[in-house]
C-alpha cells in the first residue's frame, strides 16, 4: 500500500431536502500526487472538495486526512488549503497582506514574515507587486496571488476548484503548465475539480471520473482514454464512435461481433461476456483512417462522406454507412501538404481501423 | 430632410421638455424648503413676504433658548443611540438572511421589514398601549425603542444589499486559511460591510432624528426636537428661532446624506472592480 494522504470512505452527502450529491464514494489520494476530480457540472466533484476542506460535511461516511478522521475538524483547523473558483482575493487588502493573511496567526516575526511572503511572490514571477490591491490585477495574476497565499500556509494537500475556468484558452494553458511544474517543485498533494477533460488529461497524475454523485473510474490519463470501464467515461473524455453489437462467439482472446452497418468484426476480448450478450464496441476517430481505394484486407467498412471539417492540423470526417443511423466519426492527420478539396463527398470511402483499437464495453 | 434627422429633432423635442419637467419636479421639491434658510434671516416675526432685512437675531435667540437646545440634545443623544442598536440589530439580520439557509426565512425577512409599511401611527399608538400595559413611564428610552423598531428595516435593507454584493467565498477563504468564524467577522466581513455600516448609521441617525409621530406618542418630560417644534408653533415669537435651528439641520441633513451616499458609492465601485469578469 502507498502513502495515502486524502482516504474518502465511502462518503454521501445529502443536502436538506435535495438529491444525494455525493453517493457513497471511495476514494484514495496518494501523498504527492496530482489528482483530478473530473465531471460535468453538478456531478458532486465541488460537494466532495468542499468537504475535504471542511465547508461541508459528510452526512456519511469519513474522510481521513493524513490518518485523522477530519469530520469534527472545522475547516480552520484542517492541514488543507484552497484556491476558490473565484479566486476570493480580499479587495480590501494589498497582495503582500493577501498572502500573509493566514500567516499571522502563526506567530512569526515581522522580518520572517515577509520573508516567506516575498519567497511565494517570487514562486509566482510577481515580485514587486506587493503594494497592489486585488482590483489592479489581471485575471491570471489574481489567480497566481489566491494560488501563493494558499501555498504560503504549506498545506498537507492543496484545493483547486476550477481555478482555470475563468482564464482567456491561452492564458490557461500556460497556467497549466504552470501549475504542473509548481506542484512538482512544492511536492504538495493537489486536488484539482474541473469540468475540462482536456485540462485534467493533460495535468493530472490520476483522475477520478464522476457523474451523478458517483465515482465511474478512477484512473491515470492514458488509461481513462484508452481503456475507458464504461460507456459514461467512453463519451466524456474525448469523443468516440459507438457502434451497438452482438456477440457472436467468443474465444481465449478474440471476440466476434456483429453490428448494424459494420457486418462481423473482431476486436479483443473481455472478461464476462457471451456470446448472444448485447454491447458496445468503441472506436476514437483518431484510430479510424480513411482510404478511397477498398482495402484488400483486415478490417474495414464502406461508407460515403457527409461532411468534412478541416481544423488545420487534422480534419473531421462524418461518415455515413448504410446500416447504420449515426455517422461514424473519423479525425484524420493532415500528415501532407496539400492544397486539393480532399475527399470527393460523390465517391465511396472506406474506413479502416485495428481490431485492437476497439474498446468492448458493457452495457 | 432626411430621416435619421427628424428623428433626432423629435428626440431633442423630447428631451426639452423633459428638461423642463425635471426643473419644475426639482423647484416644486426644494423652493419651500428654501424658505426655512430665508425667513430664517429676516427682521421680522411674521412669515411673510416682503422680506424686511438681512438679521442674525433669530439665531442668537436661538442658543439662548435653553429649552429647545435641551430638546436637541435630546434628539441627538436618542438619534445616536438608536443608530448604533439598530445598525448592529441590522448587520446580525443581513448576516443571518444572507448567509444561512434556514426554514421560514422569506416570511421572517418580510416581517423585519414590515415595519417600514406599517404606518407609523398605529405603530405608535399600540406602542403606546404596550408600554401602559407594563406601567413603563415615558422617557426617551420609550422613544428609542420605538425608534430601534422604526429604523432596523432601514439597516437591514442597506446592509442586506452590501453583504448580498460580495463574494461569500471571501469569507470560506478566511476560514480556510486559518481564521475563526469570529476573527473572521473581524478581518474579512466587518471591513467589507464597513461603506454599508457608515451609510446605515447616517441612515438610521437621519431617521430618528427627524421622526414626530412615535416620539410624540412615546415621548415624557422630555420631547425630541421634533416635537418641541410642533409645540412652539403655537407661540409666534419663538418661530424665527425655530426656522433658524431647522434651517442648520436641513444644511447639516444634507451633508450627511450626501455623505451616506457617497461612502455607500465609494465601497460599490470598488466592489464591481474586484468581481471576476
Amino acid at each position: 500500500m502507498s502513502d495515502i494522504i486524502i482516504r474518502i470512505d465511502n462518503v454521501s452527502k445529502q443536502f436538506a431536502g435535495g438529491a444525494k450529491a455525493v453517493d457513497s464514494v471511495a476514494v484514495d489520494i496518494e501523498r504527492g500526487e496530482f489528482f483530478s476530480l473530473l465531471g460535468p457540472s453538478g456531478c458532486g466533484k465541488t460537494t466532495l472538495l468542499r468537504m475535504i476542506a471542511g465547508f461541508e460535511f459528510p452526512t456519511e461516511g469519513e474522510i481521513y486526512i493524513d490518518g485523522q478522521p477530519s469530520s469534527l475538524i472545522p475547516s480552520y483547523k484542517r492541514p488543507t488549503n484552497m484556491v476558490f473558483q473565484s479566486y476570493a482575493i480580499f479587495p480590501h487588502l494589498n497582495v503582500f497582506d493577501n498572502i500573509a493573511f493566514g500567516l499571522r496567526k502563526a506567530g512569526l516575526s515581522s522580518k520572517e514574515l515577509s520573508r516567506r511572503v516575498d519567497e511565494a511572490l517570487a514562486m509566482i514571477k510577481l515580485s514587486g507587486f506587493g503594494k497592489r490591491r486585488g482590483d489592479q490585477l489581471s485575471g491570471g495574476q489574481r489567480q497566481r496571488v489566491a494560488l501563493a497565499r494558499a501555498l504560503v500556509k504549506r498545506p498537507k494537500v492543496l484545493l483547486l476548484d476550477e481555478p482555470l475556468g475563468a482564464l482567456d484558452k491561452k492564458l490557461r494553458e500556460e497556467m497549466q503548465i504552470e501549475l504542473r511544474q509548481l506542484q512538482k517543485q512544492v511536492g504538495i498533494t493537489f486536488v484539482f475539480v474541473t469540468h475540462d477533460q482536456e485540462e485534467a488529461l493533460s495535468m493530472s497524475d490520476r483522475i477520478a471520473v464522476m457523474s451523478r454523485g458517483d465515482v465511474l473510474q478512477i484512473a491515470g490519463p492514458k488509461e481513462l482514454y484508452e481503456a475507458p470501464n464504461c460507456v459514461e467515461v467512453a463519451t466524456f473524455i474525448g469523443s468516440i464512435n459507438l457502434i451497438n453489437a452482438t456477440v457472436k462467439s467468443v474465444s481465449s482472446s478474440e471476440a466476434m461481433l456483429e453490428g448494424p452497418g459494420f457486418g462481423s468484426f473482431t476486436a479483443q476480448t473481455i472478461e464476462g461476456i457471451k456470446a448472444g450478450d448485447k454491447i458496445f464496441a468503441a472506436v476514437r476517430p483518431e484510430k479510424l483512417s480513411l482510404t478511397i481505394s477498398k482495402p484488400s484486407s483486415g478490417a474495414y467498412v464502406e461508407g460515403m462522406i457527409k461532411a468534412s471539417a478541416y481544423l488545420g492540423d487534422r480534419s473531421h470526417h462524418q461518415v455515413f454507412i448504410k446500416g447504420r443511423e449515426e455517422p461514424v466519426a473519423v479525425a484524420a492527420q493532415n500528415e501532407e501538404r496539400a492544397m486539393s478539396a480532399g475527399f470527393d463527398a460523390s465517391k465511396p470511402v472506406y474506413v479502416t481501423w485495428n481490431p485492437k483499437s476497439l474498446i468492448l464495453l458493457k452495457s | 430632410m432626411s430621416k435619421p434627422i427628424r428623428q433626432a429633432k423629435r428626440m431633442g423635442d423630447a428631451g426639452a421638455g423633459l428638461t423642463v419637467f425635471a426643473v419644475a419636479y426639482l423647484l416644486f421639491l426644494y423652493v419651500p424648503v428654501l424658505f426655512l434658510p430665508i425667513f430664517s434671516f429676516n427682521d421680522s416675526i411674521f412669515i411673510a413676504f416682503p422680506l424686511r432685512g438681512f438679521t442674525t437675531k433669530w439665531y442668537e435667540q436661538m442658543f439662548a433658548d435653553q429649552d429647545m437646545l435641551d430638546a436637541l440634545a435630546a434628539s441627538l443623544k436618542v438619534g445616536a443611540i438608536v443608530a448604533v442598536i439598530s445598525t448592529i440589530l441590522g448587520v446580525l439580520g443581513a448576516k443571518a438572511v444572507t448567509r444561512y439557509r434556514m426554514p421560514g426565512q422569506g416570511a421572517v425577512t418580510s416581517l423585519i421589514m414590515l415595519p417600514l409599511f406599517i404606518p407609523e401611527i398605529i405603530l405608535g399608538i399600540s406602542l403606546l398601549i404596550l408600554i401602559n400595559g407594563f406601567q413603563i413611564s415615558l422617557s426617551l428610552i420609550t422613544v428609542g425603542i420605538g425608534h430601534v423598531m422604526l429604523c432596523t428595516p432601514f439597516a437591514m435593507a442597506v446592509l442586506t444589499s452590501r453583504l448580498d454584493g460580495f463574494d461569500r467565498s471571501l469569507e470560506e477563504a478566511s476560514m480556510d486559511l486559518g481564521e475563526s468564524p469570529w476573527m473572521t467577522f473581524w478581518r474579512v466581513t466587518f471591513p467589507l460591510a464597513a461603506p454599508g455600516i457608515v451609510s446605515s448609521l447616517l441612515l438610521t441617525f437621519i431617521v430618528s432624528f427627524d421622526e414626530f409621530l412615535l416620539s410624540f406618542f412615546l415621548a415624557g418630560l422630555q420631547p425630541t426636537l421634533p416635537v418641541y417644534f410642533w409645540s412652539q408653533l403655537r407661540f409666534p415669537a419663538k418661530l424665527p428661532g425655530v426656522l433658524s435651528l431647522g434651517a442648520l439641520i436641513l444644511i447639516s441633513s444634507c451633508i450627511l446624506v450626501f455623505f451616506a451616499e457617497w461612502v455607500r458609492q465609494l465601497g460599490t465601485t470598488g466592489e464591481r472592480k474586484v468581481g471576476v469578469a
